[in-house]
């Protein structure tokens, strides 16, 4: 056998977690490349908000990496 | 850290493991002094003689060297500084610049030669960080509104009473445990990810090009190169996100904690 695959199944898990954090993360920046195309005076306005909101969502994926790292 | 990674070595393939991300002392007698601690000690350096140059003798027709530190500067006082903390947001310009600094240089540090290692994957130095904000954001609540800020960020005053006994454990699950945990582990997990990418790419691919008789290994070890210089191109862009994302953090929770309750 040339190479064996070991490692935690709970990794799979983080990449399951991972799918809606994904999903957000995509809606909040559709949203912003939207409003950028209307508005694009309003750009710099709407991307403070994104990003605390993307920091928000993103919090899911962070904790499932930390889940992920625990054994 | 090599071992395993030639095929002629003997032995099989040893894929990259947090193993990777321990650095033992460089000197005898100090071993607090390893790799990652020397890259924050240079970076810390390497900015502060870079931009004592790029401050001399300013001119109001600005030059070129003026004028690129000018761009800099600018981009994060405009975008962090003033959209996000707004009204007095000059005398916070001392901390998010040089904070953006410290975090971008150590992220490039991952893909700049000699160095080939982002400080921030080692979740210790994103501590030191985030200690500091956590402190900052506390403190500047208090300074602005007494102890009353801590009803003020807890418990929403328009909100209905008795919806309280939801909002008050949330508030503050969210405020002082959540905030500070998922700002160090954002940037530690980008980085260390990222730095665990190029790991399986450059190892595992300079594994299967050094294979004896095979082709086809050899053949697929050089496209792994390939998209491991992807990569490499792809950590840049991260590093630079994350320096950016983690300042706009520090400075919406500046804000916060000043106009709490609004």
């Amino acid at each position: 056998m040339l190479m064996e695959i070991t490692g935690s199944l709970s990794v799979i898990g983080y990449g399951l977690a991972a799918l809606g954090p994904g999903i957000g993360v995509a809606m909040i920046f559709a949203a912003v490349i939207n409003g950028t195309a209307r508005q694009p005076e309003a750009r710099s306005a709407m991307m403070g908000t994104a990003i605390f909101g993307f920091a928000i969502v993103e919090a899911l994926a962070i904790l499932g990496f930390v889940l992920a790292l625990i054994k | 850290m090599t071992s395993g990674w030639i095929p002629m070595d003997g032995g099989g393939f040893t894929p990259p493991s947090t193993e990777d991300f321990n650095f033992s002392g460089l000197m005898n007698g100090a071993a607090w002094l390893n790799k990652p601690m020397l890259q924050l000690v240079i970076s810390v350096i390497l900015i502060a003689v870079v931009f004592v140059w790029g401050s001399r003798n300013l001119q109001i027709v600005p030059g070129k060297r003026q004028w690129t530190f000018e761009f800099l500067y600018d981009y994060i006082r405009n975008t962090v500084g003033r959209d996000v903390i707004g009204r007095d947001y000059q005398k916070w310009m001392p901390l998010l610049f040089p904070m953006f600094l410290l975090i971008i240089v150590n992220n490039w540090f991952g893909e700049f030669f000699y160095f080939m290692f982002p400080t921030f994957s080692n979740i210790g130095y994103v501590y030191g960080l985030v200690i500091l904000v956590f402190v900052l954001f506390i403190g500047v609540g208090i300074k602005a509104h007494g102890i009353a800020y801590f009803k003020l960020a807890t418990a929403p005053a328009d909100v209905p009473k008795l919806l309280w006994i939801i909002i008050i454990p949330l508030e503050i699950l969210s405020t002082f445990v959540v905030r500070p945990v998922t700002l160090s582990v954002r940037l530690f997990a980008n980085m260390f990810a990222g730095h665990m990418s190029v790991l399986v790419f450059i190892g595992g691919g300079t594994y299967l090009l050094t294979y004896a008789n095979n082709i086809l290994f050899n053949v697929s070890g050089g496209l792994s190169w390939v998209l491991g210089m992807a990569i490499i191109g792809l950590e840049l862009f991260i590093g630079y996100l994350q320096a950016y994302v983690f300042t706009i953090l520090t400075a919406q929770y500046i804000a916060s904690s000043i106009n709490v309750g609004h």
